[in-house]
């Protein structure tokens, strides 16, 4: 137990990597650490290479460059199945199957682990009290039947279902009206603290960052600008931060425009 | 006869065509799908193969279905005649829609829902039960469904080589332009069609995952094209009629205009060629003529009736017992003269003097039979009939002077039922072994080409099929060309 609080459980040692084919690299020379516990917020805008860091932690990608340790191991010696059953996953919309029930969507991973059903449907129960869904009026439904917010729910909690030690969460409230979105945020950020999973967490918004990381990874053009708390982010001096920074400060940027015209 | 008393007299003979037909079709499906979706998933993880095998089930749906069966008779094992080859074919014509449909149902799962499931741990052939063809499954059902409606309208075709089924009925009607054969083969076909499409229907409703948006336009497409098969199926003759109706309004206008004949034919070569002899010879004399051939069963015969065409080659038996309905006679005297009168008092159409040659139905064996069991009379062979399977045209099966008088006056049984498929597949089928002996033309000069000997007609039970014109009273009236070119015919060919 004490040797894993001491080991990151991910580890970037100086990754590439660029598409078969194609030109110019996605990522480069990317290196950082996520401690045990930790909630790391990759921020960035699209196209900065944050959905494919993402994706090289479970394997979905394989680094043409440098290594991805997963619990200390590199993840081209990981069985790719292991380390995904060992890793929950949330994307936008929730991936979920829409052939599948509630129950049956989120009892996957332990399914396919061979868990018994009572035990399956046992937790399902537990996770969707967890994420604020009636297991009595929502196990049977079908993805179609569910609201953005509701589905969004299903897939985190489909995303802890076996426990995973780590959860990778790709804009998974990105596609949400804004009062879904920060009560979403809000029940997020009590889970894993009560959880003490850890997290990387990708989105383009500063405010959901700056809620939910314990640290922040600035992204630009395949590199990690900055890596710092949300206290220190607030009062970093690189150029890319302080116009997410001044972003936040609404007042202020009516009063003037950010240097990029805010079209961005 | 009315179509239902019809219906009532031939029931058992329906029911036991429409049960080869579905078995028929079923089989054929079972098959095509135990080939057809492996194929089309092995295509989804094999890009390359794509376009070559999509290519290749394309062309296969592109070959005529007659000409298909012709091809494979002579070839061993998946060949022959009778239920397998039409099988054969009709899973080749099955494939195509099945395996598109896998392909197209398999990578149209959203590819969000392909990566969470890659990203939830699943193994590859779990992403394929669990993922990928349930959510294909409702457009892979489609694709089964557009196959079967396609199996059962090219199953009546499976008659043409011996296999039974409804077409049997339809190729009769077509061969003695009966409609109430034809409607007791087409209605049942087409309401199977509907039914089938119907049933997979509902199936396929059941596998949709989202039943608002794809319900509707996969149902209207689908109900296309049964409507269409349906059409294909029921409109069988359209193909006959429309060889007629193409050259009609410029017939109709030649049969006033003075210098213009009309000619027809039935469709097959020795008839094509008369009408041409006549065409020719009038067209040398300055008469326009406008060529109406391969006319097929009875169709001439109505059609000078109805004054489309002036004048077609016929023959003196077919006149006498398929269209007049008289009892076959074996004196060609008698024959004739019945027919001219016939003709003249009923139809006020002529009858030319006989040109020379007739073409009886012709019992055909194999040269090395014929040589081994020293067969030269009908008779003779009557004595080996029960190891001889027999193939015979659909004309000669039903016709009052066909097969039923044939066995009759024989005293024949053969080793199976009789196999009743198209004329021209009887030669491929007897030369490659299939059969044993049929009843072909005999001016067909495949007799010779492929070694096969005709059996005298010892007991004189084929009636005369004595080659004359039939022409219409009043053509002959008017253009005075006719006159001549048939009087230097008579007996000249």
């Amino acid at each position: 137990m004490s040797e894993s609080i001491t080991q990151p459980l991910v580890e970037f040692r100086d990754v590439s990597f660029s598409h078969a084919g194609s030109s110019g690299p996605v990522i480069s020379h990317l290196s950082f650490s996520v401690p045990q516990g930790e909630t790391l917020v990759l921020l960035g805008q699209s196209g900065c290479g944050k959905t494919t860091t993402l994706k090289l932690i479970n394997r979905l990608f394989e680094p043409t460059g440098g290594l991805v340790l997963v619990e200390g191991k590199s993840t081209e010696e990981w069985d790719p199945i292991r380390l995904r059953r060992r890793t929950g996953y949330v994307i936008q919309e929730g991936g979920l199957f829409p052939h599948f029930s509630i129950a049956r969507n989120i009892g996957l991973v332990p399914s396919l682990e061979g868990w018994e059903p009572a035990r399956i449907k046992t937790r399902v129960e537990e996770l969707l009290s967890l994420v604020g869904l009636e297991p009595g009026e929502f196990a049977d439904r079908y993805p179609g039947e569910l609201s953005g917010g509701q589905r969004q729910r299903v897939g985190v909690a489909r995303a802890l279902a076996a426990e995973p030690p780590l959860l990778l969460l790709d804009e998974p409230f990105g596609a949400l009206d804004p009062l879904t979105r920060a009560s979403l945020q809000r029940q997020f950020r009590e889970l894993t603290n009560r959880l003490g999973k850890t997290a990387v967490f990708v989105t383009h918004d500063v405010r959901e960052a700056m809620l939910l990381g314990t640290r922040i990874g600035l992204m630009d053009k395949g590199q990690l600008r900055l890596l710092e708390t949300p206290e220190n982010f607030l009062d970093a001096q690189d150029e890319l931060a302080r116009w997410y920074v001044e972003t936040l400060e609404t007042k202020a940027a009516i009063g003037r425009r950010p240097p990029n015209g805010g079209a961005a | 006869m009315n179509f239902w008393r019809f219906l009532e007299q031939n029931w058992p003979e329906l029911l036991t065509l429409l049960r080869q037909h579905i078995w028929l079709v079923f089989i054929a499906i079972l098959i095509a799908v135990a080939i057809g979706i492996p194929t089309g998933i092995l295509l989804t993880r094999k890009k390359s193969l794509r376009g070559p095998v999509l290519g290749v089930a394309n062309v296969m749906q592109t070959i005529p279905s007659l000409a298909l069966f012709g091809f494979l008779i002579p070839i061993q094992f998946i060949g022959g005649i009778g239920t397998r080859t039409a099988i054969v074919a009709l899973v080749l014509y099955s494939l195509l829609p099945i395996i598109r449909n896998t392909v197209t149902g398999i990578l149209g799962v959203d590819p969000n829902v392909r990566e969470a499931a890659v990203a939830m741990g699943m193994t590859s052939r779990q992403i394929l039960w669990q993922v990928e063809l349930p959510l294909a499954m409702s457009v892979i059902v489609t694709g089964v469904r557009v196959a079967m409606v396609i199996a059962i309208g090219v199953a009546t075709i499976a008659a043409a080589v011996g296999a039974g089924g409804l077409g049997v009925f339809i190729f009769r009607g077509i061969r003695q332009f009966d409609n109430n054969l034809l409607l007791a083969g087409a209605v049942p076909a087409a309401i199977l069609a509907l039914a089938a499409d119907f049933g997979l229907g509902l199936v396929e409703r059941h596998f949709v995952v989202n039943r608002r948006r794809a319900a509707a336009s996969t149902r209207r497409k689908v109900f296309a094209i049964a409507a269409t098969s349906v059409i294909a199926a029921a409109l069988m003759t359209s193909v006959y009629l429309g060889s007629i109706g193409s050259g009609d309004s410029g017939s109709r206008n030649s049969s006033v205009n003075s210098e213009r004949v009309v000619v027809g034919s039935k469709d097959f070569t020795e008839s094509a060629i008369l009408g041409e002899i006549v065409a020719q010879m009038l067209e040398a004399r300055g008469v326009t003529v406008v060529r109406n051939f391969e006319l097929g069963g009875n169709l001439p015969h109505d059609a000078i009736l109805g004054g489309k065409i002036d004048i077609y080659p016929e023959y003196t038996g077919t006149a006498f017992t398929a269209i007049l309905k008289h009892a076959p006679v074996t004196d060609p005297r008698i024959v004739y003269d019945q027919v001219k009168k016939d003709y003249a008092d009923k139809f006020n159409v002529a009858v030319s003097a006989p040109l020379g040659f007739d073409n009886t139905f012709a019992i055909l064996v194999r040269g090395a039979d014929a040589r081994r069991l020293k067969l030269k009379t009908i008779s003779e062979a009557a004595a080996h009939a029960r190891n001889f399977r027999a193939g015979f045209g659909q004309d000669f099966m039903s016709r009052a002077d066909g097969y039923p008088g044939f066995v009759k006056a024989y005293g024949l049984t053969f080793a199976d039922q009789p196999r009743e498929m198209d004329l021209s597949l009887t030669y491929i089928a007897l030369s490659t072994g299939q059969v044993d002996l049929i009843a072909g033309n005999s001016t067909e000069g495949r007799i010779a080409a492929m070694d096969l000997v005709q059996l005298e007609d010892d007991r004189h039970y084929f009636p005369p099929y004595e080659a004359v014109y039939l022409v219409r009273s009043d053509s002959l009236a008017r253009v005075e060309a006719l006159r001549d070119v048939l009087g230097k015919l008579a007996g000249a060919v």
